[in-house]
């Protein structure tokens, strides 16, 4: 019998939300016990800031433009790398519970999978497999999934539709009558993406995807090795957590974030210092991707609406934390409690009020880059509990996971696993990490590449329809942790800027096969 | 209002390509995702895989010039237009072109999707079609 595997995500979740990490808003008193006995991430790096690429580089550890899914609203290509795959064949039980999204929510025509299960009540379908055999899908025995609301074909829509359809309306209605990302406000300040809803906890898919996932445990055997992947739709807008919890952090009391400039002047001229996408969005001039509503312009947010959504975002990182401590307890219950690695992490972050804004895009700061990631190993390695500062990237989950299965890590696979302390990360060279954007959308072109060191935040912008090649972002994370003083034109920082341009130079040039760029399918 | 299109050349000569897609009452053949469609004068009604039901009118369908046009006439498009194009290049050599028009803008996304993989099947019916002749 070797170590299980309880890999937890959440979506769109900021660093600075658990306490562990310094966070004040939500109490996260099982995830800080996690971290405090194992091995909390301080440089966690996502290899996208949307959801499908960042995603998928989990699940094949490879970075986008490796995978293929360059862009949400692409679909991995279902024969792509799975690291589910090679667990699957190491003789592991395994499940996704909760979110996937490797491929496209919207999917009029029927195309994809993870919208079919649910209908078809079945727990997985045979399909390609990388290496040319045919097996479960993506390597899963078992998957039942969730998404931000309850419209579509998944499984908790059809569940709250099956067994509560009167609690549909309670939910945030999260694409408009145009279909577009809905700009609608609500709560109290009429913040976009709020909603106070009625819906009793225990049908929020927060509980939903724990109660799928403890039921699913229970019906392991004892001594089967599984990886479970469990993955929380939450803290992602819509920001409609059930009104019946929103007493525990009132908005009225929240303090703005620290990176939230309170003028109107001191906004536009920290945003001014960027590339000019940046100003182009908050004045509302500028949309790249689905990931923001449209007709929402965010030089329009009121001091009042970033509390208001920092407080309800708190509420539902308070909800998985309490969440994730019952799954805990079942395993427990289950006597696995010393052979059960956790590791938890999100996808991207959340601007959550940064500059004045909020959502994702094209953002390549903090709010957006640094996330959560903790990893607890199971008690039976005795392991030493200790601190990462080095930047890791979540290319290297999968590394991780084969690492801690015991198997060698397969020739597709980028990213080495991840570090066990500050020691270990010099020995192996964990000296830089790098993210991706590309998008592409009725006419409106980005890509952009960043890397993060210790030391620096850099980000070179590439031609496209808003970018002519020129700009890039440089911030000295030593001195401005907030990343408010964009040093890229700055003659005394042209050799640090040489060196990192060669470093993403060298990115871009790494060996390894590449697969043919997905087709963009639909907006997400 | 959103306008997308793609194409494919194709191994075949633009009459047999154009075979594939003349006839209305076809498509469930070649564009993945639609299931079934009932037509009744120059109405069609598609339904696809994930149960949705979808009104079209027929504008063109055209031999000569291999041209085929119609519209979603669903309440949720404000405007929809679809062309297929057929054009012969060489012998044994075609360009099928698909080409969305829609507003709100995300569903001509959706529907040019779709037609990606309908190019594929029409590729690959016209070229089976081509040996077999």
């Amino acid at each position: 019998m070797s170590r299980k595997i309880l890999f937890i995500t959440t979506d769109q979740q900021r660093y600075d939300t658990l306490g562990a990490n310094g966070g004040i808003l939500s109490r996260t008193p099982v995830l800080d016990r996690l971290a405090s006995e194992g091995i909390r991430y301080e440089r966690a790096q996502p290899t996208s800031v949307v959801c499908m690429p960042s995603r998928s580089s989990m699940l094949t550890g490879q970075f986008p433009s490796t995978h293929g899914a360059w862009m949400n609203g692409v679909p991995l290509a279902i024969d792509a790398p799975s690291v589910a795959e090679t667990l699957h064949d190491a003789g592991y039980a395994t499940a996704l519970i909760g979110k996937a999204h490797f491929e496209p929510f919207m999917d009029p025509f029927g195309l994809y999978a993870e919208n079919a299960l649910a209908n078809l009540g079945i727990p997985t379908i045979e399909q390609d497999w990388f290496d040319g055999r045919r097996g479960v899908h993506r390597g899963f025995d078992y998957l039942e999934f969730a998404t931000h609301g309850v419209m579509g074909a998944l499984h908790y829509a059809k569940w709250i539709r099956d067994e509560h359809p009167d609690a549909m309306r309670g939910f945030y209605q999260v694409v408009d009558a145009d279909f577009n990302v809905n700009a609608a406000g609500g709560g109290d300040t009429h913040a976009p993406q709020v909603k106070y809803n009625p819906v009793p906890r225990e049908w929020y898919h927060t509980d939903w995807v724990a109660d799928r996932t403890i039921r699913w445990l229970e019906e392991q055997e004892a001594d089967r090795d599984w990886f479970c992947w469990m993955s929380f739709p939450d803290p992602h807008h819509p920001w409609d957590p059930p009104k019946s919890e929103i007493g525990r952090v009132p908005w009225r009391d929240v303090p703005l974030p620290q990176n939230y400039p309170q003028s109107a002047n001191e906004r536009e001229s920290l945003l001014d210092q960027k590339a000019r996408h940046w100003r182009a969005w908050y004045d509302g001039r500028f949309v790249s991707n689905y990931e923001a509503p449209a007709k929402w312009v965010p030089a329009s947010m009121t001091a009042d609406q970033v509390r208001e959504v920092n407080a309800l975002n708190a509420v539902e990182v308070e909800l998985i934390d309490e969440a994730i401590g019952r799954v805990l307890a079942s395993i427990d219950r289950k006597g696995w409690g010393d052979d059960v690695d956790v590791i938890f992490t999100s996808d991207h972050g959340e601007l959550q009020g940064d500059f004045g804004l909020l959502f994702k895009g094209p953002y390549h700061v903090d709010g957006l880059m640094r996330l959560p990631l903790i990893w607890r190993p199971a008690r039976s390695s005795e392991p030493a509990p200790s601190v990462v500062h080095a930047p890791v990237s979540l290319v290297s989950l999968a590394a991780t996971f084969l690492e801690i299965a015991g198997e060698p890590a397969p020739t597709w696979v980028e990213g080495a696993a991840l570090p066990i302390d500050d020691d270990d990360a010099k020995r192996r060279s964990f000296e830089a990490t790098f993210t991706e954007w590309d998008s592409s959308i009725f006419g409106v072109d980005v890509h952009v590449r960043t890397v993060v060191t210790d030391d620096y935040l850099y980000t070179e912008y590439q031609p496209g329809s808003v970018h002519d090649g020129s700009e890039g972002e440089l911030y000295v994370l030593g001195e401005d942790p907030l990343q408010r003083v964009n040093r890229f034109d700055d003659p005394a920082m042209a050799a640090v800027r040489s060196t990192l341009a060669d470093r993403l130079v060298a990115h871009v040039r790494r060996p390894g096969e590449r697969a043919t760029p997905g087709v963009l399918m639909a907006p997400v | 209002m959103a306008s997308l299109r793609h194409e494919r050349r194709i191994a075949a000569d633009a009459d047999t390509v154009w075979n594939v897609v003349r006839r209305p009452e076809s498509i469930p053949q070649w564009f993945p995702g639609i299931v079934s469609c009932t037509v009744e004068g120059n109405l069609r009604v598609i339904t696809t895989a994930a149960g949705l039901e979808i009104p079209e009118e027929i504008l063109s369908n055209d031999d000569v010039t291999r041209h085929f046009a119609y519209r979603i006439t669903a309440p949720q498009y404000s405007f929809h237009l679809g062309v297929i194009d057929v054009i012969e290049i060489a012998a044994n050599d075609s360009l099928c072109v698909y080409t969305t028009t829609a507003l709100p803008d995300t569903l001509a996304l959706l529907i040019a999707g779709g037609t990606m993989g309908a190019l594929a099947e029409i590729q690959r019916l016209a070229e089976v079609s081509r040996a077999a002749s």
